[in-house]
């Protein structure tokens, strides 16, 4: 039995190092998508591939879910527990805004334009122990 | 080919009423439209009408009277009244019927909607995680705003403090208290930077409208308003809409500005004609937007707008003139007929302590809403 599994599969490249979030490209007219589809939103082709998006990016919009959301959220906190977190749109390198929950929680840590990349976070465990992973986004250390 | 005419208004209060169900609201509503036109049910052709949370439209028939007529339900989201009003115009210019009523309602639990992602063709991680609050997507997408056509956060209050001053001389209206910049201000955060009066709430209420053609508007009412174009548009690919994982590299003009552009279009007019405006304001971020999403101002001029009083009931153009969705909350399939309800009183010059001066000939109203679908009405007399 694995300790971690994904919470949903083929959403990014994991376990690794530097994760990368996994979508399609469209072979008819290159555009991309997050989560993959099977056909294109820009011109209805049903021939995509997947690819990398890439482990950064930059911060495009962002806001902050200051309350625990009611269902459909899901995790192991309760309102006691609950921490606020920053919600955004990031920019890949190939044009597309991905949203992502992302790690700064407060307006001071947030700005657009901010270098961000991916990092790989528990949401909660099921019922046979196992920690249920999925993405999002926090500031990139400064190289 | 005939014109179409608004003859009869009536609206049941929005806010909460425990004492009556939402269609229970509807009928209320009809009835009123009906008085207000001086005629009864049996003469209408058909009935357009439309409920989220409230049942099936035509089982208002059982409270109104089996006539046997047409009756049509439309659910077609935010847009609901606006489609329905729409059918209700394509019915009679298209010379099929003469005369007929467009019916809106809603009863919402209270709180924020809660909405599934497998209703919107998402898996279920991406409600797990939190990303599925519709707040979060309107507080993103003015975020941006702000920072590209430089909004500022006085400018958020302003519109805010305007809704609940309309408001307060509104007497359908939900909030009938007019807040202070400070209150408001000051009010606890919800999805940074829109704050919890800044969001209009679920709600409930009925609104509905009795049409016919307009050479026959005057048998009742000496008052008509001409519906002269009612369209409604949806999204194309790269418009920034709610509950998107991801979105396209290239921003693409919201479904309010295609709507907008073609009710120009049929209506034969420009933004520079309208007395008196509806914009949905779903919440602040969203009333700023759609001035300009519309024609009204250039991106970034809302800023001096607000601060210069343009849209206030004595201002140039009054946008919202009776608190909108701030003060009267989102009863849904009621809430796009509530615009109409209140541009055709200020157009009749009856809309009492809060009447725009300025003897306004052309009104408009326009919706938007999930997901990512618009209805603009032009209005005149
Ligand atoms: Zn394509």
């Amino acid at each position: 039995m694995a300790d971690q599994l994904p919470l949903h599969p083929g959403l990014f490249s994991w376990p690794s190092k530097r994760p990368e979030l996994l979508g399609s490209r469209c072979l008819e007219c290159g555009e991309h998508a997050f989560p993959s589809q099977d056909s294109c939103r820009a011109c209805g082709s049903e021939q995509t591939e997947i690819v990398g998006l890439g482990h950064s990016g930059t911060l495009w919009t962002w806001t902050v879910q200051s309350f625990m959301p009611k269902s459909p959220y899901l995790t192991d906190e309760t309102p006691e527990t609950f921490r606020p977190y920053g919600v955004g749109y990031v920019e890949l390198p190939c044009g597309l805004k991905v949203e992502s929950r992302l790690r700064e929680n407060s307006p001071d840590s947030l700005a657009i334009g901010l270098d961000m990349e991916l990092e790989i976070i528990p949401v909660r465990c099921n019922d046979e122990g196992t920690q249920l992973m999925t993405f999002q986004f926090c500031a990139a250390e400064v190289s | 080919m005939t014109e179409v005419a608004i003859v009869g208004l009536g609206i049941h209060p929005f806010g909460r009423s425990p004492e009556l169900t939402g269609l229970e609201q509807g009928a209320v509503a009809a009835r009123a439209a009906l008085a207000d036109a001086g005629t009864d049910f049996k003469a209408m052709q058909f009935a357009f009408g439309g409920s989220q949370d409230g049942g099936n439209a035509d089982s208002l028939v059982n409270l109104l009277g089996l006539t046997g007529l047409q009756f049509t339900n439309i659910w077609n989201g935010c847009a609901t009244g606006g489609s329905s009003l729409n059918a209700a115009y394509s019915a009679i210019r298209s010379g099929q019927y003469d005369m007929g009523l467009v019916v809106g309602f809603d009863k919402h639990a209270r709180g924020a909607f809660n909405p599934q992602p497998r209703d919107w063709g998402l898996d279920d991680w991406y409600g797990e995680t939190g990303l599925m609050l519709t707040t979060q997507y309107f507080a993103m997408k003015i975020q941006r705003y702000m920072h590209d056509h430089g909004i500022s956060r006085d400018t958020l209050v302003r519109v805010a403090e305007k809704a609940f001053r309309n408001g307060s001389i509104t007497p359908t209206a939900w909030r009938q208290t007019a807040l202070s910049w400070e209150e408001i201000e000051h009010a606890p955060m919800v999805s940074e930077p829109l704050n919890k009066y800044m969001f209009c709430s679920p709600a409930e209420g009925g609104c509905a409208l009795v049409l016919c053609r307009a050479d026959m508007a005057q048998q009742f009412t000496s008052r008509p308003v001409l519906l002269k174009s009612a369209v409604v548009r949806s999204r194309h690919y790269g418009s920034f809409e709610v509950f998107s994982p991801s979105q396209a590299p290239t921003v693409a003009p919201s479904p309010t500005v295609t709507a907008s552009q073609a009710a120009f279009e049929f209506a034969g007019i420009g933004p520079e004609d309208v007395d008196v405006a509806q914009l949905q304001d779903t919440e602040v971020g969203a009333e700023i937007m759609h001035m300009a999403e519309n024609g009204f101002c250039a991106h970034g001029d809302q800023e001096h707008w607000l601060r210069e009083g343009v849209t206030e009931i004595n201002g140039r153009l009054p946008v919202n003139t009776d608190g909108g969705c701030l003060a009267n909350g989102e009863p849904v399939g009621a809430s796009g007929l509530r615009q109409v309800y209140e541009i055709c009183h200020q157009l009749r010059g009856s809309a009492g302590a809060r009447q725009v001066p300025n003897n306004p000939k052309v009104g408009y109203t326009h919706v938007y809403g999930a997901p990512g679908i618009s209805g603009v009405n032009i209005l005149a007399v």
